[in-house]
């Protein structure tokens, strides 16, 4: 008699913690599998070039711009992150500064930093490099292209947002010394193109929010042509405007590496 | 003009037998009116803002804003983390610091935190540029590198003095906070949290004593003191108030109406300002304490006319129509004076001022109303009964005493009284301001107790100032950092100030990593282009909320630098603001000259900031009040007279107080105007009876000096003593701007007394022969009541 008693609550636990189990997992998938088909409509681009402005204003309305260009090497193996250069080309003090970047999924990424007034390239050696980029609002990890598998996501809903309809995803860091808890990324559900990400600071409040706008098609490939970034607790923001991309402009392996850095000009 | 007196007589009277006619309705219909604004009390709030304290023009305030648009917020916790062990790089210690900076960030409103174990500490390793916290993992480490990095700690110029002492025993952390200013519970909210972090450290790590202050505690602990003032003065008021009333009429049902006016008053004095949406300072907070202390005056004096005319033998309501009548015009006129004193008060620089000033007038204003309508019709309604006595009463005995002495020594009291008078008035240029927020809450207040023991370790009073640079990005040029290396160092030698944050100190590390960590680079880089790029990669280096955004400008054209500076005096403060102006005028060019700015410089310079404005709130209160007397007194001679004894108790408390304590805060500033409202009536009261008795009974001017102690000195003994009382009751208050302003009500109520007792009578007699021929132009102006 008790014996079957205890069965019976067993297979009842049993059959909630299954399908409580399912539900999750169910979320977990959907999430994920919108963030990839997002990451996927970019596959293929192989190599861009873009020159862009970035300006900068704090709460007291004071402004500053900096120009710089980046180039960006995909690497079409999700396991590992695409490569990156960022040259400076304005304020006139940092003209030539190059910064090159080897993304990595889950560990820092390797950085390299070329300073042209002392004619040395110097590694960042900082396990945390979730500050602001060149005082900006952005963070490093913020604006250049987002790895996959960095984030766990979860599926919260749909919205509109604009014309479009956005699914909504919550991602959270897998990698150690992120500066955020999670980011709420919104989707299209037309070009799924990323429209708008939410960053919560390490107590879970609100801190920044990025806007993606002015996309632009190249043969297949979307590119947002306005990031705007504001921080909610500063009352500081940030935009980046781009100009044209170039895509498949020839370049390799061999053009970031840390020995051409040097060389740029 | 006669007739115009008499029709207020008649108005007074009438409006009295109309009171008892419908006494159940207007006791009925002032309880619902005063209900019914009282119910505004429910939307008061407390500030817990410090810059509550600072008018929007506030040009102090206003710099202040801009410097903090341009970095970041200056909000803080500071705690202040003492080992038993006397030593702060011990690995308990050290943990526990990592841990508390840790969770620091789970404060609410938190943007950065600063402490030992997470400063990015840089070091070369070939072509690297390590960064990394100075202190990680504390308990799997061992002695040998907990003493390496106190070394560099100890070195460390932003660390030192600031962060942690000079001999490594006690270390602080540092969290800056920016409140969305958007609800008054944000401040108190982080506070919960941040006493429950020392909570939790302390019993986790039971040889630690951690003490909690910064600009976030100061916020609350306004908040906190006002409250903790409203629960105990207000008791305690009502108490003393009871006690004295009963005590000086005898009568329970007194007792109990004079109770019931003030009380309605005060509802709606504070109910009004609930609607006018007034945040609460323990300033403000002292406005019931006011309205009670002066309210209650109306009452004794009809009381203490209606017990006499009872006395003489008149029936309760006649007593009581006669009782009204004859006080209508000094009740009405004493409430006038002592509104005008206090909307005076919006003169000042700080809006709780204008928030005592007008919750007052508007309660002073309710008690007159209340006081010859709500009181009669009580005492009409409940049983009010008063022994006859015999023959005359003591204080009669003593005012005739008194009388005779003035009158026959009246040579010596002009020469008696004033000579101190004057002495003490000499002593006014002595007075110092004297504005230190720590100081302003006494050890009741945990923020005082804390604060005084952290600053046995550190300064407290941060300087910032904002030094431009020529043009975008030029904070790199060689000349710009050089200066600024410069100005650090002077302002280092500077015997109050404890630490100087500023970026020059940076570069110089900088520029020594880049070159191997060899100290010979421990210097200015040598060119601009250096400069910035170290810069670029430093910021590259650094992780979230450790930026160098709070002390560089977005382009570049300005850095900040925080000098801070421990407990001084605001003179020594602004010697100090001088020494430095004096260097930059001297040693910088001209573009790179700044202000200072912050906090401490808004309170160093708010009592003069108050002064200014209140000279002329004073002065025109006095002219208003002068005024008013000359009107009521129909005398434009004795008008002015009573300027002497209102306007000296005024000066010989300011010159007693600077002889005694030698300094003020800035509620000195409005100490004139809030004395002056009161102890005009006290003149009001005494002249007014004196020209009755010159005029109706054409009375000598002795036979006048008799017959004003007789009829009204006592009433104004009893009045001082209510009033004194009052304001002593404030003088328990927990912060100190209302424990002055008390102290120097009472020093000129008590001074009014002397002088309107002593001195007035002393000039009437030493001017009487001058007097007799204008006598008579004077007789047809004089006001048949008063």
């Amino acid at each position: 008699m008790n014996c079957t008693r205890v069965m019976i609550l067993t297979l009842v636990a049993a059959v909630l913690l299954g399908t409580a189990g399912a539900v999750f997992a169910a979320d977990d998938t959907q999430g994920f599998d919108i963030a990839a088909r997002s990451d996927r409509t970019d596959l293929g681009f192989g190599d861009s070039d873009v020159e862009l402005q970035m300006v900068l204003r704090n709460a007291a309305g004071q402004e500053s711009t900096r120009a710089l260009r980046i180039a960006t090497l995909e690497k079409p193996d999700e396991t590992v992150g695409d490569k990156s250069l960022v040259v400076f080309d304005t304020p006139r003090d940092i003209e030539g500064t190059a910064l090159l970047s080897h993304a990595k999924i889950l560990d820092p990424d390797d950085q390299w930093l070329y300073l042209p007034a002392l004619k040395r390239v110097k590694r960042i050696s900082s396990s945390n490099k979730s500050g602001p980029f060149v005082g900006s609002e952005f963070a490093f990890e913020d604006f250049t292209a987002i790895e996959l598998n960095k984030f766990d996501y979860t599926y919260v809903g749909e919205v509109a947002c604009g014309d479009l309809t956005c699914d909504v995803l919550e991602r959270t860091p897998r990698y150690e010394n992120s500066g955020y808890t999670k980011q709420v990324s919104w989707v299209d559900q037309t070009d799924y193109q990323i429209r708008k990400v939410e960053f919560y600071d390490r107590r879970g409040d609100l801190l920044k929010v990025l806007e993606l706008k002015d996309y632009r098609n190249y043969k297949g490939i979307w590119r947002a042509h306005t990031l705007s970034m504001s921080n909610v607790q500063t009352n500081k923001q940030t935009d980046l405007i781009y100009g044209d991309y170039t895509f498949n402009t020839g370049l390799a392996e061999n053009d970031f590496v840390k020995g051409r850095l040097s060389r740029l000009r | 003009m006669g007739t115009y007196f008499k029709a207020i007589d008649r108005f007074a009277a009438a409006l009295t037998r109309r009171v008892i006619a419908n006494r159940w309705l207007v006791i009925i219909g002032a309880v619902l009116i005063a209900g019914a604004l009282g119910s505004g009390a429910s939307k008061l709030e407390f500030s817990t803002n410090y810059r509550v304290f600072f008018s929007e023009a506030n040009p102090e305030l206003q710099a202040f804003e801009e410097l903090q648009n341009t970095y970041t917020k200056n909000d803080n916790f500071f705690f202040v983390v003492e080992s038993a062990s006397g030593e702060a790089f011990d690995r308990d210690t050290m943990a526990a610091v990592e841990e508390l900076t840790e969770a620091a960030w789970q404060i609410p409103y938190t943007i950065r935190v600063d402490s030992v174990s997470n400063f990015q500490h840089t070091y070369a390793t070939e072509d690297d540029l390590i960064v990394e916290d100075l202190v990680r993992d504390a308990e799997g480490r061992d002695a040998g590198f907990l003493e390496e990095r106190r070394d560099v700690a100890l070195a460390e110029p932003l660390l030192r003095n600031q962060i942690l002492t000079a001999n490594g025993d006690v270390t602080a952390i540092n969290v800056v906070l920016q409140y969305p200013e958007k609800a008054f519970t944000e401040v108190p909210e982080a506070v919960e949290f941040a006493r429950g972090l020392r909570t939790d450290i302390e019993a986790k790590y039971p040889q630690l004593t951690i003490h909690l202050t910064g600009v976030s505690m100061l916020n609350n602990a306004f908040a906190e003191t006002g409250m903790a003032d409203g629960a105990t003065l207000m008791p305690l008021m009502f108490g003393v108030i009871f006690l004295l009333t009963w005590l000086i009429i005898r009568s329970l049902t007194a007792t109990f109406s004079t109770l019931l006016v003030i009380g309605l008053s005060t509802m709606v004095a504070m109910g009004t300002a609930g609607f006018f949406g007034v945040k609460l300072t323990p300033i403000a907070m002292s406005a019931p304490i006011v309205i009670l202390t002066l309210a209650v005056a109306d009452s004794i004096h009809i009381l203490m006319s209606l017990r006499s005319l009872m006395r003489e033998g008149l029936g309760k309501h006649e007593a009581l129509i006669e009782a009204v009548r004859i006080n209508f015009l000094p009740v009405t006129i004493t409430s006038l004076t002592t509104i005008v004193g206090f909307l005076s008060l919006n003169f000042s620089d700080s809006p709780p001022y204008w928030h005592l000033g007008n919750i007052t007038a508007v309660g002073i204003f309710a008690a007159w109303i209340f006081s010859v309508t709500v009181l009669p019709a009580a005492i009409s309604v409940l049983p009010y009964r008063v022994k006859e006595k015999q023959g005359t009463e003591w204080s009669v005995r003593t005012m005739d005493r008194l009388s005779e002495f003035v009158i026959r020594r009246y040579r010596g009291l002009l020469v008696g009284v004033g000579l101190p008078t004057l002495a003490l008035i000499a002593f006014i240029p002595t007075l110092d301001f004297n504005d230190q927020w720590v100081e302003y809450f006494d050890e009741r207040i945990e923020f005082r107790v804390d604060s005084d023991q952290a600053m046995n370790h550190f300064g407290l009073y941060p300087i910032e100032y904002s030094i431009p640079a020529n043009g975008p990005g030029g904070i790199s040029e060689p000349e710009y950092l050089a200066n600024l290396e410069r100005l650090t160092d002077f302002m280092r030698e500077q015997e109050l100030v404890t630490h100087v944050y500023s970026l020059s100190d940076i570069m110089k590390r900088l520029n020594r990593n880049m070159h191997a960590d060899d100290d010979g680079f421990y210097r200015i880089p040598a060119n601009r282009e250096l400069s910035a790029q170290y810069l670029l990669l430093y910021e590259l280096s650094l992780p979230y909320g450790l930026d160098l955004n709070d002390r560089i400008n977005v382009d570049k054209s300005a850095t900040r630098v925080t000098a801070t500076i421990e407990q001084a005096t605001s003179a020594e403060t602004k010697a100090f603001f001088n020494d430095v102006d004096a260097f930059m005028q001297e040693n910088l060019p001209s573009y790179m000259h700044a202000k200072p700015t912050s906090a401490a410089v808004m309170f160093t310079y708010i009592s003069e900031r108050n002064m200014q404005n209140m000279v002329v709130g004073t002065i025109l209160a006095i002219a208003a009040i002068a005024l008013i007397m000359m009107f009521s007194l129909r005398s434009v001679r004795l008008g002015t007279l009573s300027l002497i004894p209102n306007g000296l108790p005024i000066l010989t408390t300011f010159g007693a107080w600077a002889l005694l304590v030698g300094e003020v805060g800035f509620s000195v500033a409005t100490v004139a105007s809030i004395s002056l409202g009161i102890i005009v009536d006290d003149t009001v009261h005494w002249l007014s009876k004196y020209v009755r008795a010159r005029d109706e009974r054409n009375l000598s001017v002795e036979d006048s000096i008799r017959y004003a102690f007789r009829n009204v000195g006592m009433a104004i003994v009893v009045n001082t003593i209510i009033l004194a009382a009052g304001f002593f009751v404030m003088t328990t208050s927990a912060f100190k701007m209302n424990v002055d302003l008390g102290l120097m009500t009472i020093l000129s109520i008590v001074g009014a007394l002397i002088l309107d007792f002593l001195f007035l009578p002393a000039l009437l007699l030493f001017g009487r022969n001058k007097e007799q021929p204008e006598i008579a132009g004077d007789t047809k102006l004089l006001p048949s009541t008063a």
